[in-house]
Formats: C-alpha cells, sequence, structure tokens
C-alpha cells in the first residue's frame, strides 16, 4: 500500500486508474478485431497474436524508415495495420476460406500453423534482436495529475480505444455492410440463404479484424515495442477478454478489457503476486455467474457440439477387429525393431494417445471441448511426483492414486463447466487449467514451483526402457479399452444424446448434467492417468506439463487424427509426436512444421484416420 | 455407408505406422554409423525463443568449435556438435536428451538456457550417468541444493552475480529498498539472495515494496506507479529483455528514476543494454559483459576473430558459448577419453586461460569461478555502455566448504 501524504494520495489512485485504462484501451484493440472474427466467421483464430506481432514490427520498420515528425509516425501505424489486414486477405482466401466447411475446430488447427511459420518468418525477417519502439512525436513527455506523472501517450490510448469503440458501432450498425455483417452474426446459414455473398464478406470481416490486431500491435509501440515473443503472450489475454466481454460483442470487448485493466492496476497494489492468475480468476467468476460472458447472447442452438460431429460411432466390425489386433501384436513386437530411443518415442506416444483419447471422450461422444485438458495430464504427473516426494509412495501405488486424486479435482471443475455450453465451455476449462497451474507454479514450497519435482524414476523392476514401454503400452491400451467401453456402454449413448439433443434428452427425463459431470470427471481421470504414468517416464515434472500450449497440443493430437473415428486421437499422437520429432532437427523448424499441418488440414479435413476411412472404409464391413 | 464411419481408417493408419515404424528403423540404424574419428557433444538449448541471447551464444560456441577444429581438433579427433532446440520445455529437453545420448551416441550434453530446464537435464544427467555440463543456467538448487556428480556449471550462479552487486550496493546510503523481479523461480532467488546479502552488509536497511511482474508480461504503468507509491530510495530490479525496456522507459515517463539508486542484474548485458539506444538507463549499478572496453589480449584476439565470423559484435551470449566449448577442450584433453568418468574425474579441478581470464571447475561444488563483469550504466554517443566497471572473479564469491557441504547432497 502507498505511502504517500494525504495530497499526493488522491492523485496517486487517480493516476493509477488512468493507467489501468491505458492497459485496458491497448488490450482493446487487439480483443476488438478477434471478437469481430469470431463473431462472424466462428474461427477462433490463434493466429490474432501473430498478426499483432507483424503489426508491431512493420510499424517500427516504416517509422524508422519514414523522415521524422508526427504526421509520418501515425502514417506509418496505419499502413502497418493496413499492412497487416492484406495478409488477413491473403491467408483467409488462400487457406481459411477452404475450411469453412470442414469441423469448425480444425480451423483452430490450422490457424495454429500459422502462428508456427509466422514466428520463424518474423526471426527471419525482423531479426532476433528485442526492439524498444519510437516515442510518438510531440507526445513522448508525461503530464501532472495532482502531482503524479502519467504519460502523455497513456492519454492517447484513453482516448483511442473509446473512438474506435464508436467507429465499429457506427459501422455494424450505420452501415448496409454492418447490417450484413450483423446478420451473418446472428445467423450465418440464414444470410446465406437469402443470398448474402458469404465469401466477400467474411474477406470483410477477416481484413478488419486483422487491421485491427496490427493497429493494436503498431499502437502499442511507444509503449513497449517488438519481440518474437509477444504473439503467444497477447493471444491468451485477448482470448479472455472477448470471453469475459462474450464472444461477438464489441462494447462487452471493451467493458471486460476496462475491468481487467483496472483490477491488474488495483491488485498489483495490494496482491504483486496475483499477476499470474488474475486475469483468468476473473474469467472463471464471470463465466460461472454468466455463461455467455458480459454482455454475449446465448449461441444459437446448433452451432458447437452437433455440428463437430456427424457421423454415429459403432462398434469395429470383425475385419477390423482382426486388424486392430495385428496392430497390437506389432506394438508389442516393436523392441524388437526400434532402438532404446524409439521405445522412448513410443512411450510417449502411447501416454499422449491415451490422454488424447481421454479429451476425446468428451470433445467427440460428449461434445465438450476442453482448452484445459492438460490441467488434469500435469495433474496427475503432480499428484505421482508429490505423493513420491513425500511419501516415499512406490511407483506402483503413485500410478493409481494419481487419476484418483486428479479424479477429484476433474469433479469440482467439471461442476461448474457442463453448465457452460461451446466456446464458453472451452474457455472455462482454460481458465480453471490456468488456475490449476498458477496454483503449482506459484506455491513453490509444497510444489517446487517452477524448479519442478526431480528423480521421480520407476521402481527398480521397471527402469528398464523395454520393460517400461510394455508396462506403459499394457496401462495404456488397458485405459483405451476402458473408454471404448463406456463410449459404447448405455452410459456412451445417453452421452451422445445429450450432446445431440438437449431437448429430447430433457423431455424424456435423462438428467444431461449429471451425465455430462460424470463424462467429465471420467476424462480427468484417465488423463490423470496417463499424467500419473508419464512422470515415471521423464523422471521429473514442471509446471509447463499444465501449461496452455500442452493442452492445445491435445487438441491438435485429435484434430490430426480425426475427430470423426475412435481410432483419431491415437493415429493424431503418434503423427503429432513423431513429426515434432523429425523436424525438430532442423533449423527453422517451427515454419516447416507449420507448413505440414496446414497442407495436412487441407489434404485431409477430416483428419488423418477420418480420411482413410472415407477413402478404404467400404472394404472394412462385414 | 454414411454411419459406418469407425475403425475402417484403421488400415491405412496401420500402413502408415509400419511405414513410421521402418523409418525410425532406418533412422537409429543409419545414426549408428558415424565414422570414429569425431567426438559428438549433444548442445541442447532454447533456440526458437529466447534468441537475443541464445543466437549470439549459439555464434560464441561455433567459433570456438572451429578454431580448435582447425587446430586439430582434440585427442586426435575433430569435434562435432549436435545442437538441438528445446523450445524452453524440460520435458521437450528431456526427450531430446535421451535422443542424444541413444540415438546420436554423444559423449556428453551441454547447454539449456532456463533453470528448469537445466535442473530437468542435470537430473536426467544423474539417472542416466552422463555428463551435462549446464553453460547459461543461473539457479543456485543446480550446484547446491539439487546438485549431483554428473552436472558441472559455467556461469556464475544466481547468489554469486548478487553478492557482487550487494557488495556495491551495500555502500549506498540508502536505506529504503523496492525490489522487482520476473514471477518464476529466477527472479524470486534473485530478489531473496539479494535482501539476504544486503542485509547482512547493511542491517539497518528495510525493503517497502515488491513487485513480482509475470515474465514478458509487464504490467510496466501500474507497477512502477506501485513501487513508487511506496517512496523508496533505491530499487532493486531483476527485469530483463521486453519487461526491462518497457520497465527503463515507463519509469522515466514516471521520473521513477530521478534520486533513486538502481540495482539491476542482468542489465548490463548488450542482449538487454542495447535495445535501449538513447534511452539506456545512467548511473544504475549493474553486471554485464563491456566487450567494447576490455584490453586483455586474448579478449581483443576473441573479438576480432569473432567480428570477422559473424559481422556484428559480441554478447554476453556469445562470451558464454565461446568458454564452454573450451571448457569443453580442455576437459577433453585432460581426461584422454571420452568416457564419462574420466570427463568427470578431469573436469574436478580443472583450470584453464579463457578469455576472461583463468577459469576453474571446483571439485567439491562443480562450479565454475568464471566471473562477472560490475559496473555502472553511461551513455555514450546515444547507446548505453558500462563505465568503472571490474571483473569480479567468481571465486571471490563462492560459498566456502563448510556452507557446500551443508547445501549439496552427499
Amino acid at each position: 500500500m502507498p505511502k504517500l501524504e494525504k495530497g499526493i494520495l488522491l492523485g496517486f489512485y487517480f493516476v493509477q486508474f488512468l493507467t489501468g485504462l491505458s492497459d485496458a484501451s491497448a488490450l482493446f484493440l487487439v480483443a476488438c478485431g478477434l471478437s469481430l472474427i469470431f463473431g462472424v466467421l466462428r474461427i477462433v483464430n490463434l493466429a490474432h497474436g501473430s498478426f499483432y506481432m507483424v503489426g508491431a514490427y512493420l510499424a517500427y520498420y516504416l517509422i524508422a524508415n519514414f523522415p521524422q515528425g508526427a504526421f509520418f509516425f501515425w502514417a506509418g501505424i496505419l499502413l502497418a495495420a493496413l499492412t497487416v489486414g492484406t495478409i488477413g486477405i491473403v491467408i483467409e482466401t488462400l487457406l481459411l476460406r477452404r475450411l469453412y466447411y470442414a469441423p469448425e475446430l480444425f480451423i483452430l488447427f490450422a490457424t495454429f500453423g500459422i502462428v508456427l511459420i509466422f514466428q520463424d518468418l518474423s526471426r527471419w525477417f525482423f531479426g532476433a534482436e528485442d526492439i524498444l519502439g519510437q516515442q510518438a512525436p510531440g507526445l513522448a513527455g508525461s503530464i501532472d495529475i495532482m502531482g503524479v506523472l502519467l504519460p502523455q501517450y497513456d492519454v492517447v490510448l484513453i482516448v483511442i480505444a473509446p473512438l474506435i469503440l464508436v467507429g465499429l458501432w457506427f459501422f455494424l450498425y450505420r452501415t448496409r455492410w454492418g447490417i450484413l455483417v450483423r446478420a451473418a452474426t446472428e445467423d450465418r446459414e440464414m444470410s446465406d440463404a437469402l443470398g448474402v455473398n458469404q465469401s466477400r464478406l467474411f474477406t470483410g470481416v477477416f481484413f478488419l479484424g486483422s487491421c485491427l490486431a496490427g493497429l493494436g500491435g503498431a499502437i502499442q509501440l511507444p509503449k513497449g515495442g517488438a519481440n518474437l515473443l509477444m504473439d503467444l503472450n497477447i493471444i491468451a489475454a485477448a482470448f479472455v477478454v472477448v470471453v469475459v466481454g462474450g464472444m461477438g460483442s464489441i462494447p462487452g470487448a471493451y467493458l471486460a478489457a476496462v475491468i481487467i485493466g483496472e483490477l491488474s492496476a488495483f491488485g498489483v497494489l495490494i496482491f504483486p503476486q496475483s499477476t499470474l492468475v488474475l486475469m483468468f480468476l476473473l474469467m472463471a467468476v464471470v463465466l460461472v455467474m454468466r455463461p455467455h460472458g458480459l454482455l454475449g447472447n446465448a449461441e444459437p442452438e446448433v452451432q458447437g457440439a452437433a455440428k463437430m460431429s456427424t457421423a454415429t460411432l459403432k462398434p469395429a466390425s470383425k475385419k477390423l477387429k482382426l486388424l486392430g489386433l495385428a496392430l497390437l501384436i506389432l506394438l508389442f513386437m516393436m523392441p524388437v525393431f526400434v532402438g532404446s530411443f524409439g521405445l522412448v518415442l513410443m512411450t510417449e506416444i502411447a501416454l499422449f494417445a491415451l490422454a488424447s483419447m481421454s479429451l476425446y471422450f468428451i470433445m467427440g461422444p460428449g461434445g465438450m471441448v476442453s482448452f484445459g485438458h492438460a490441467a488434469f495430464f500435469g495433474g496427475g504427473a503432480y499428484a505421482a511426483a508429490l505423493t513420491v516426494h513425500y511419501m516415499q509412495t512406490p511407483m506402483e501405488l503413485a500410478i493409481l492414486l494419481a487419476p484418483l486424486l486428479v479424479g477429484l479435482v476433474a469433479l469440482i471443475i467439471g461442476w461448474f463447466c457442463v453448465r457452460l455450453s461451446g466456446v464458453y465451455l472451452a474457455m472455462l476449462t482454460l481458465a480453471c487449467a490456468q488456475i490449476c497451474w498458477s496454483i503449482v507454479f506459484q506455491w513453490g514450497k509444497f510444489t517446487g514451483g517452477d524448479d519442478g519435482i526431480l528423480g521421480i524414476w520407476p521402481s527398480a523392476w521397471a527402469s528398464d526402457k523395454t520393460v517400461f514401454y510394455y508396462l506403459t503400452l499394457i496401462l495404456c491400451i488397458g485405459g483405451i479399452m476402458a473408454l471404448r467401453h463406456f463410449i459404447f456402454a448405455p452410459f456412451g449413448y445417453t452421452l451422445r444424446a445429450c450432446r445431440d439433443s438437449s431437448l429430447r434428452v430433457d423431455s424424456i427425463g435423462i438428467n444431461r448434467h449429471r451425465h455430462q459431470w460424470f463424462a467429465f470427471t471420467l476424462a480427468g481421470t484417465f488423463a490423470g492417468f496417463a499424467g500419473g504414468i508419464y512422470v515415471f517416464s521423464k523422471g521429473n515434472v514442471f509446471p509447463d506439463v499444465m501449461a496452455i500450449p500442452r493442452s492445445f497440443d491435445f487438441l491438435f493430437m485429435i484434430l490430426l487424427g480425426g475427430i470423426e473415428t475412435l481410432f483419431g486421437p491415437i493415429a493424431g499422437s503418434a503423427a503429432f509426436t513423431w513429426l515434432h520429432d523429425q523436424i525438430a532437427r532442423i533449423d527453422y523448424w517451427q515454419l516447416i512444421l507449420g507448413c505440414i499441418f496446414i497442407l495436412l488440414v487441407i489434404a485431409f479435413p477430416d483428419g488423418i484416420a477420418g480420411s482413410i476411412h472415407t477413402r478404404l472404409g467400404r472394404y472394412f464391413e462385414d | 455407408m454414411k454411419n459406418a464411419k469407425i475403425f475402417p481408417s484403421a488400415i491405412l493408419v496401420i500402413l502408415l505406422l509400419l511405414i513410421l515404424g521402418a523409418l525410425i528403423f532406418w533412422i537409429s540404424a543409419k545414426s549408428d554409423v558415424f565414422p570414429g574419428n569425431t567426438i559428438k557433444i549433444g548442445e541442447i538449448q532454447t533456440y526458437s525463443k529466447l534468441t537475443s541471447f541464445t543466437f549470439p551464444y549459439r555464434n560464441g560456441w561455433q567459433l570456438a568449435l572451429e578454431e580448435i577444429n582447425s587446430a586439430g581438433g582434440v585427442l586426435g579427433k575433430k569435434l562435432k556438435v549436435i545442437s538441438r532446440d528445446d523450445a524452453g520445455e524440460p520435458g521437450t529437453a528431456v526427450t531430446i536428451a535421451e535422443e542424444l545420448i541413444l540415438k546420436d551416441k554423444v559423449v556428453l550434453l551441454m547447454g539449456s538456457f532456463l533453470s528448469n530446464v537445466g535442473l530437468a537435464l542435470s537430473d536426467f544427467a544423474k539417472r542416466n550417468k552422463v555428463l551435462y555440463f549446464a553453460t547459461e543456467p543461473l539457479s543456485d538448487a543446480l550446484v547446491w541444493r539439487k546438485g549431483n556428480r554428473y552436472t558441472f556449471r559455467l556461469r556464475p550462479s544466481n547468489s554469486m552475480q548478487n553478492a557482487m552487486l550487494a557488495e556495491e550496493a551495500a555502500k549506498n546510503e540508502a536505506k529504503r529498498w523496492a525490489t522487482i523481479a520476473p514471477n518464476y523461480a529466477y527472479g524470486k532467488d534473485a530478489v531473496a539472495s539479494f535482501k539476504k546479502l544486503l542485509k547482512a552488509k547493511r542491517p539497518d536497511i528495510e525493503f517497502v515494496a515488491e513487485q513480482w511482474p509475470a515474465l514478458f508480461n509487464i504490467n510496466a504503468g501500474a507497477e512502477i506507479q506501485a513501487l513508487t507509491g511506496a517512496n523508496p530510495e533505491a530499487i532493486y530490479n531483476a527485469l530483463f529483455a521486453s519487461d526491462l525496456a518497457k520497465f527503463v522507459r515507463e519509469g522515466k515517463l514516471r521520473n521513477a528514476f530521478k534520486n533513486v539508486f538502481v540495482v539491476s542484474l542482468l542489465t548490463g548485458e548488450p542482449e538487454y543494454l542495447d535495445p535501449l539506444r538513447e534511452e539506456a538507463p545512467q548511473g544504475w549499478l549493474v553486471t554485464g559483459y563491456p566487450w567494447y572496453d576490455i584490453s586483455s589480449p586474448q579478449h581483443k584476439k576473441f573479438l576480432q576473430a569473432y567480428q570477422k565470423r559473424f559481422n556484428d559484435y559480441p554478447r554476453n551470449g556469445s562470451l558464454v558459448g565461446y568458454n564452454a566449448m573450451y571448457a569443453v577442450y580442455h576437459m577433453l584433453k585432460k581426461a584422454g577419453s571420452a568416457d564419462t568418468e574420466k570427463m568427470i574425474q578431469a573436469m574436478e579441478g580443472l583450470t584453464f586461460d579463457s578469455i576472461v581470464g583463468p577459469i576453474t571447475f571446483r571439485k567439491i561444488d562443480h562450479q565454475s569461478s568464471m566471473g562477472a563483469f560490475v559496473g555502472y550504466t553511461a551513455l555514450k554517443e546515444g547507446k548505453g555502455i558500462m563505465v568503472r566497471w571490474n571483473y569480479a572473479d567468481g571465486k571471490d564469491y563462492l560459498p566456502d566448504d563448510a556452507q557446500v557441504m551443508k547445501l549439496r547432497p552427499q
């Protein structure tokens, strides 16, 4: 708490308030484009952060090469924003347009490919060094407010954000194009049926959204600069703003940005350690209280879950079961074929397959997309590691305890999450995962913080790589078969019924939430099981096993494999892990991996397993 | 038909898996038939992130490697470095380490930037009985609390660098101190050890405020306000990279550094000081690397060779990378073999002349005596530099044997 004389104290709090407001403005400028794109295109655009980063770099170099002066400074910023918008057009027409008919989440995967590509391209174009942005000419000083200084540029930001807000409002509510955009936001199919040129509309919206991202990056130059980490640093915050405000709602985004800005401005005064978790805590609270964000509307019923999966899951035919058996035998013979590192990789693939299968269990049959599944995987790893570390539990017991402990956590988180649907549900799981992560990260005395827990190795009998491979294989196959059993048990059918028609399920007296809650807990438990084994394969655990990128890895494994078959997650995790390992030896590996992902997305819009099925499936019917 | 999208896909996937298996087999078989006239070293570093440090680092060891190999290598063999990116993730680093050991058959591991990656590799080394040479991680735990006989470390640790700073900082009159550091282990350790060391020298000092911004996500305006609200006479800062740049700019605009003595842990390193250009702070007490000002002939030779090879000036990372490769070279020469036990014996107590003076790896804790440059920042021709600096030799700041025995698991 500040220790200042009374006279200056008021100024101190007022300036702190204005500082929060200017942070909010910077946040809003990034988030409003994201919200706009989501509202119309229904794309969860991970590449938005990349546009933000490119905007910052472009503006920096434009301004540096222009003559001095205020006019050229602002011209540079605008030009950078427009250039980023143009890049957006190129990406939309060349890539995203091809994917609108694929499952919606598949586009998420494509945008992740774009993120990877932009990471390496920016490094190549703009260099490895961090850049400090130019000061705005004429606005490089500070103003005195009741004895406390506030940078002039903060005032500019505070003014610009509401101007953009009003401009967007005018555009959306007072122009013909805006009306079409709103119509598409409300009901895409209907506006299509009425003859609105969808692709032109989508391109336009994507251009505008990308422009705003670029503008956000360019306009924060005097407050910071440009570096290669800023894309991933901003994207989580931008999503939180969009979700808290209500997806697609621009005023909501502004409101959310202001709340977050002020909360963190005053939060650091009271509790400086809160910087990691404050935002996500707010998002969790808001979503529990208001399931569609502050100013958001309910998603139309047809959206989300039902669209994700069109085919009905059926148990495998006899021929396929034989094939599965052959595969199983092959897996058990693997140690003969591959070297010891091959086994290490296969062990990892098996564990990821179980973890992504557990995510698939709630995503496919359950219709609940989770962006925070790593919390359970990492939670299992931590549960096992902590019991070993503090109670010298033997490995066998720790592997059993891990899923039970994680199951309890999943029970609690699930209770809140199943009340939501679609992207909001996904974002609540993300918030919960981030809260779990920050507990592990911050509670250094108990969990070791980011120094992690070391020396968690398997029992003596399992320490040989081949033995551990067999152990993992048996446990993972057991887990996957158990999940398969649940899917084809009456419980699984009920779950799919809950996904496909909540109305009918309700009317025949099935307790929808309870089924989904149970499925969520089950998925968490199995992910925890995989995590518990994982920690023994690595020998250590660090908070990054629970972090956001790991959650998305699981998601990508499923999407890569294909959401429509049970075999998808297994094929996906094998392909994902193997690709990563092979590519990571090359210098610009992110660029290559990103390109491969995008090619896969275009070539196999149903995922690897799904595409193979469509082509060859008929040979395997009984 | 339409409803049958189930397992059928398995067939092609199995085919794919078979091809995949064959590929893995082929690649692992291929890597075993390397000619026997090289000594392979596995190098793991965060090359896809934190590039402002890791790229110059790579240049540094590459230069040393070229020098060593063109002078005939070591033990009659050439050195070959297999360099991999860990993406800053401990789990990835361990997988890569296994790959390097099992598939590429490297004789030792070196590298890593983040402390948790270093700790993961060190634990891996202990388990698999391979030598791990940590070059950059600063965490104290690496060689002390969680030290093991397979792990050696080059850079002066977090607490060693803080001891260097605290010694100088204690001379300042300031009594009311505030701290700001990134909210992860490095920052927390830095603040804790600086507080302890300074308090030991100056019991009259009080710490009045602290801020813990998220790494690379500082909320500069609000956090600086919060610091100045406590009216400190001095600030201890452990921020680096983009956080540091925002801190400096915002702090100047808000007058946070006027008449305030600032101690700033890594700010003198060109990686972090140079991006600030004409806004570089003046009169801050820092550790860093004044490459432009070091007059020893060895360093001059290095500087010339580096500038010629890369058409760029060296950063602190280059210095670390260069010294690391030479440490490996001297160790191998002394060991006379690439056997892990022999290498450990050779590395314990190894002394060699580096471009910044002699470096010794202590037997008792495997920490090297490489020091750091301590000095004050200043502006010269629109660029931040270090002035009034001296090279603080690490050996003067290492914990004594009794302390090590207490800290290090025996």
